[in-house]
């Protein structure tokens, strides 16, 4: 699959020793994890560079547009929880569910591809693929970010009007605390623990996301170079980016649960 | 259709009859509340239809979805072909009916997603029983397997195993099924938790019924409803996924139409014909929209404080 059709009987056998496809299944694993643990995921069959190499270099792309994602995300969605639960049952409230619901139910792809639609090809006013400047980054970032936006939005609102009808809320009311200070100091903090759960687990779907949403903006970032590695069957560079994004999102999930112990006093790292 | 058989809510469950099928009168009354919920029923009514869509396609569609007619190509939604016949959603490249395919597609949309639920229903269901009840290494074990799982992004990981297997409808359902598990395990794992500490558990512990009997008749008919919502809700997920993979060219293979595939399809003729790309991507949004709608019906209902 790797060589040319025409290639020798003999050929095959000196790349297949070459490649050590000869030994035992467990011998070639043993050698894949050792090499794993040092960083070197072999040699990328198709561009001859060490396919960690060609990975890192990419990862700084993916980053740049899960972080942009995650930014519009957080931007539009804890206002918009925060102002549906403070005006619950008005207008507001209810425009901002449905686009949550319809935001939650959107396949990435398709936004996508209707972005560009209107964006790109009906008005011409951003470009719909590649990276460089910052309006490059702007419908990949809209589309990878609508799910987690979506999905924040309704987890602020259902945690702030959880919080809004403690005792200690009516307390502060009572007390003649005015209106804004209690919604963003007394009940914020208290709403916002669920919320930084969610955005480290949602780093892993903007992570993962990023395949499709790369694939379709042709950004040249981590997740495209997996899917065009996956289709030459380049598995070493497949392996190093499964394994380099499964790391960063472990380490992300990491910092979350220091983060709690900020956000929450009562929760004591052993 | 009849909602789904649940069971006893858990504040009445203390009777020792635990276990026993769900009494019509209850069905009766969960269906009432569940109908009162606007948004709910027009998420069932909206499934119901695709449901009909896909099961009645041959009868439905009215063209063949496959049948190609290259001097008919690119017609615009509306438009009438050279033989007179109407192509309400316009035709793609190939001159095919896209509303044919459109409704065709809902197959293997519908077949992945009940298949690949199945699947990681059951084994979340065993995993998180399991896991729950006998606590320990047993749970440790469980528990840190589902750390990493979740730790691989799962599109990745999909996409990695179909391209080396090879893509097939089996293929897509065992490995959407098989890495879906964890959510579920999760959620029966912590009831079933509460549930262990219950008195009509310990009754039948004293009563001398063994761990497999007090597992399968006490706590699982309890330990159902949760999920059954993970469930609903997970189904909208799956489609999406498999649309997903369609969309990468990893999924049902052509000539069958997929969604995903129409939508890849469409992408190429974006500057062209909006057509192509817009009707299927609304089909999956009208289709996932409609679960959803449902999903957080069934769960308000069932288990409001269930959070997902």
């Amino acid at each position: 699959m790797l060589l040319p059709p025409d290639a020798s009987a003999e050929d095959v056998q000196k790349f297949r020793e070459v490649m050590g496809f000869n030994d035992p299944f467990i011998v070639q694993y043993g050698r894949f994890f050792l090499g794993a643990l040092r960083g070197d995921f072999g040699q990328s069959v198709r561009h001859g560079e060490p396919a960690f190499n060609l990975v890192i270099e990419r990862m700084p792309a993916t980053f740049e547009l899960s972080g942009a994602a995650l930014l519009v995300a957080l931007c539009l969605a804890i206002p918009a929880g925060i102002v549906s639960a403070v005006r619950r049952n008005t207008v507001i409230d209810y425009i901002s569910t449905v686009v949550a619901l319809l935001g939650q139910s959107m396949p990435t792809f398709w936004l996508g591809i209707m972005l560009i639609l209107v964006f790109s090809v009906q008005f011409n006013l951003l470009p719909s693929s590649g990276r460089g400047t910052l309006e490059h980054l702007v419908l990949p970032a809209i589309t990878l970010g609508l799910f987690t936006t979506a999905r924040i939005t309704r987890l602020t609102r259902s945690g702030m009007l959880e919080v809004l009808s403690q005792d200690y809320i009516r307390t502060a009311r009572a007390k003649g605390v005015s209106d804004p200070p209690v919604v963003w100091k007394h009940a914020l903090k208290n709403a916002a623990i669920p919320i930084v759960t969610i955005v480290g687990i949602e780093l892993g779907t903007l992570l993962g996301g990023s395949v499709i949403t790369e694939t379709i903006f042709a950004w040249p970032g981590v997740g495209r170079l997996s899917v065009q590695a996956i289709y030459n069957r380049d598995y070493p560079v497949v392996q190093a980016a499964v394994f380099l994004l499964s790391s960063t999102f472990v380490l992300v999930n990491l910092v979350v649960d220091v983060l709690y112990t900020y956000l929450d006093p009562r929760i004591r790292l052993r | 259709m009849d909602p789904a058989p649940i069971s006893v809510p858990l504040s009445r469950a203390v009777d020792l009859s635990a276990g026993r099928a769900p009494a019509p009168r209850e069905w009766a009354l969960f269906a009432r509340r569940l109908a009162r919920r606007r948004t709910a029923l027009f998420g069932l009514v909206v499934v119901m239809i695709v449901v009909v869509a896909a099961l009645g396609a041959s009868w439905i569609a009215g063209y063949d979805p496959t049948e190609q007619d290259i001097t008919n190509r690119l017609r615009a939604p509306g438009s009438q072909d050279a033989a007179g016949r109407a192509h309400l959603f316009g035709t793609d490249h190939l001159g095919r009916d896209i509303l044919a395919r459109m409704i065709f597609g809902a197959r293997p949309a519908l077949m992945v997603g009940f298949a690949a639920v199945a699947i990681s229903g059951v084994l979340g269901m065993m995993v998180g029983l399991l896991s729950g009840y006998f606590g320990g290494w047993i749970d440790d074990v469980f528990m840190r397997l589902a750390d990493v799982q979740l730790a691989f992004p799962f599109i990745l990981l999909a996409i990695a195993v179909i391209g080396v297997l090879g893509p097939s409808l089996p293929v897509i359902i065992v490995v959407i099924g098989v890495s879906s598990w964890v959510v579920y395990a999760r959620v029966v794992r912590g009831a079933v938790l509460s549930l262990r500490e219950r008195e009509f558990v310990q009754a039948a512990h004293a009563l001398g019924s063994r761990d497999g009997r007090v597992l399968l008749r006490h706590i699982l008919p309890n330990a159902f409803t949760p999920w059954l919502v993970v469930a609903t809700l997970d189904m909208a997920r799956v489609i999406v996924i498999e649309s997903a993979l369609s969309f990468l060219g990893l999924g049902v293979q052509p000539p069958t139409p997929t969604w995903g595939g129409m939508l890849a399809d469409g992408r190429v003729y974006i500057s062209t014909a909006w057509w192509l790309a817009t009707f299927p991507g609304l089909a999956i949004l009208v289709t996932v929209l409609g679960i959803n709608l449902f999903g957080d019906g069934l769960r308000d209902t069932l288990d409001p404080r269930l959070k997902l």
